[in-house]
């Protein structure tokens, strides 16, 4: 049959199962966007590129299937690329497509032309340059295989005005991607199983590290088994929480430079780390060389580039997490570890007096009050979407993360203005899902013109700015090792109330604790994206925290709660 | 040490970049390279050459994997291989000069391509050290410009490597205690 580029575009998209894509039209893309009127799939027109990376992001990471950008040549494209890279560092299968000049235009300084190929080269899994029709399909279909497939990843295709114009004959490809370099399914030697099943054997103090890994491999199902059947704790990486429930007695909570003080200890004391579906982020590890120094180490990761790449491993198992671990688990011995769990409940205890939630009202509205009491009122069952900062890290503590894909955060990228576009696209994602931004008075500004791609859809999230007047993390820093000097941290935002209502939507104003548990209700109830401004004590700090650079036992903790508050 | 790899990739645009590219975000400098076709079509074949530790060279080969278009990755440090390199040298020469020249290039079986009034061309295949031996001796005579194309590596014995093997064993250092 006759099929134009453009035609190819959408009918490889719906064949690859997609029903909503966020994009911006231009020059180069318009005759594919022609093209998209007869076609079942729902265009989202976002207000900067940018939104539409980091929304195709939060779509895949709230239902594990790929998300789709689109964005025109030039200067479109290259407002991707923070969303591309952000998806990268936290391995999220996007397909971002973008326009590109016509064939003979290419390399000759056109109008809207850059190499979006070469400039996305170090940002993606894979990408492709398309100048014919006849390449769409086969590029697209692989695009979309490699983003899924073994450690998901962004994957561009740039495609050139030629190849969306031109009609060929065209008859849909369904065999099997042939991709003869490419291999996700990687396995390991069984000799590498006899040395895990040993060493887990022998481990008297062991602590099971939690990625993203077992979210993406649909792993916590097997990993609750494991922890049944050997008691080993199991402590969170930021994206790995929600991969094994909040609630399990032995779920530690999360570890590294915001972890708590239990975790870090035990993970120093430890005998052997399990690191399932991590990749020991320095935020992680705190100083390397003295990064759990009398432990063995197992690694299992589907990336063979991630065994040994920061900390050298004992045993390092290549594939995917959740085949792995029932492969190893009736081969463990049933172990109790009682007096094991027993210290980490000691250490546990001790950071109880220091734990802000159990602070009484003094009027004052602390961020972890609010954060805790959403959970509260939410009943833990919303998917939290963050931005980057002190209430990214005050959500990973305070809201209790109990199922896989409820949280949704830029971890690795540390991208603020992630939180308002990934939290649309999540909505996308799971339309019936109560969806939370939780961000910060920095970081919602910086994507804040995305209110009116909501209020375009008619789409309903709830977002919860944590309102301190300062970019509260670098100010954190400041005051601790820069000596209270705010160069640059003290920020005057509008009125977020205003903001929303601007844009036809809802907004409301907290300002104590006693009305937060008004405002989330209210929320909740109203029809359509609701802006709620908390603000929050100003000068509130993250605790514990490892300074850059110390070992992962050398953290500041937080003052005793009934020396608070602070500042 | 110097790490020597062969890389066999899909003959394909941008290949060659997203290999170098790869090397350049580590700021692994790339000591020698060469790039050509196999005898099976669609298939090249680089060699190149890095001056790292093992462990880095572990990472390389791992990270080189990743490419899709990569096919296989053969990290021969320690392996037994024949090592060649060809390399051109126009070498300033006069009468008084040329004898002593040709000496030196007869000693180390280089051939004269290219003879001038003033200067000649030495034609020289051989490993890297042979080819720096030569160039020492030849510097007093004066070099007016040089071309070399970089290593190229076989391993000995009757056996190729799978172009693609089934599957790849993570790395673990020697020193690991669980052996």
């Amino acid at each position: 049959m006759k099929r134009s580029g453009a035609q190819i575009i959408w009918e490889t998209l719906q064949r690859e199962g997609v029903d909503v894509l966020f994009g911006y039209i231009g020059a180069a893309t318009l005759p594919a966007y022609d093209a998209l009127l007869d076609y079942p799939i729902r265009h989202v027109m976002v207000r900067h590129e940018q939104g539409a990376a980091h929304m195709a992001d939060g779509y895949a990471r709230a239902s594990g299937k790929v998300g789709v950008a689109m964005a025109t040549s030039g200067p479109g494209a290259t407002n991707l690329v923070t969303g591309i890279a952000t998806a990268m560092l936290d391995s999220s299968p996007i397909v971002c497509i973008t326009g590109q000049v016509l064939e003979h235009l290419l390399g000759t300084d056109a109008f809207q032309e850059v190499d979006m190929t070469g400039i996305t080269l170090p940002i993606t899994k894979h990408n492709y340059l398309v100048t014919s029709a006849s390449d769409l399909g086969p590029a697209l279909r692989e695009a979309f295989y490699i983003a899924r497939s073994g450690r998901p990843g962004p994957v561009l295709v740039d495609v050139s005005k030629s190849a969306i114009t031109e009609t060929i004959d065209w008859e849909p490809d369904t065999s099997p991607v042939n991709l003869p370099g490419y291999r996700p399914d990687l396995r390991a030697m069984p000799e590498e199983f006899r040395h895990a099943v040993d060493l887990i054997n022998e481990a008297e103090r062991p602590v099971i590290l939690a990625g993203q890994g077992v979210i993406f491999s649909g792993a916590s199902q097997t990993l609750l088994d494991f922890v049944k059947r050997t008691n080993i704790p199991v402590a969170m990486t930021l994206l790995g929480l929600g991969g094994f429930p909040a609630s399990h007695p032995l779920n530690l909570g999360m570890m590294g430079m915001h972890g708590e003080a239990w975790v870090n200890e035990a993970i120093q004391d430890a005998d052997l780390l399990l690191a399932f579906g991590m990749r020991f982020d320095d935020r992680v590890t705190g100083k390397l060389n003295t990064y759990a120094p009398k432990a063995r180490k197992i690694h299992i990761d589907i990336d063979p580039a991630e065994i040994n790449k920061i900390v050298k491993v004992d045993v390092g198992i290549v594939g995917d997490l959740r085949e792995t671990l029932a492969f190893l688990l009736p081969q463990i011995e049933p172990r109790k570890h009682e007096e094991w769990n027993k210290h980490i409940r000691n250490l546990r205890g001790d950071s109880a007096v220091r734990d802000i939630r159990y602070l009484p009202d003094d009027g004052h509205l602390y961020a972890a009050h609010v954060i805790n009491d959403l959970w509260h009122y939410t009943e833990g069952q919303a998917v939290i979407v963050t931005d980057v900062g002190q209430h990214q890290m005050w959500t990973a503590q305070y809201y209790r993360h109990e199922h896989p894909r409820h949280l949704i955060t830029s971890g690795g990228l540390g991208t603020m203005g992630f939180g308002l576009p990934a939290a649309i696209g999540a909505k996308f994602a799971r339309p019936n899902a109560e969806v939370w931004l939780i961000a910060g008075d920095g970081g919602f500004q910086m994507t804040a013109a995305e209110l009116a791609t909501a209020a375009q859809e008619g789409i309903k999230v709830n977002v919860a700015i944590i309102n301190n007047g300062y970019l509260g993390m670098v100010r954190q820093w400041q005051e601790f090792f820069y000596d209270h000097r705010y160069s640059a941290t003290p920020m005057r935002s509008p009125d977020f109330v205003k903001v929303a209502e601007a844009h036809g939507l809802t907004g409301l104003r907290c300002e104590t604790r006693s009305e937060v548990e008004t405002v989330v209700q209210q929320a909740r109830k109203t029809e359509g994206t609701v802006v709620i401004d908390f603000r929050v004590e100003k000068e509130d700090a993250v605790y514990p925290m490892v300074p850059a650079g110390a070992a992962l036992n050398e953290m500041i903790r937080r003052p005793l709660a009934v020396e608070l508050p602070i500042g | 040490m110097l790490h020597k790899f062969i890389v066999y990739v899909e003959d394909k645009p941008g290949v060659l970049n997203r290999v170098s590219s790869l090397l350049r975000r580590r700021s692994y400098n790339i000591e020698s390279l060469a790039v050509g076709h196999t005898d099976k079509a669609g298939v090249s074949r680089m060699t190149f050459t890095v001056d790292t530790d093992e462990l880095t060279s572990f990472r390389i080969e791992a990270n080189l994997y990743k490419l899709v278009n990569v096919l296989r990755v053969e990290r021969i440090t320690d392996e037994p291989a024949v090592e060649r390199e060809l390399t051109l040298i126009k070498v300033r020469a006069n009468d008084q000069s040329r004898p002593s020249i040709l000496q030196i290039v007869d000693v180390f079986r280089g051939r004269v391509v290219d003879v001038a009034n003033e200067s000649l061309i030495v034609e020289l295949t051989g490993t890297q050290d042979k080819i720096e031996g030569m160039l020492e001796m030849l510097r007093t005579h004066g070099i007016v410009e040089m071309v070399r194309t970089g290593t190229i590596v076989m391993g000995r014995g009757p056996d190729a490597p799978a172009i693609s093997p089934e599957f790849v064993q993570a790395r673990v250092p020697e020193e690991s205690t669980a052996r």
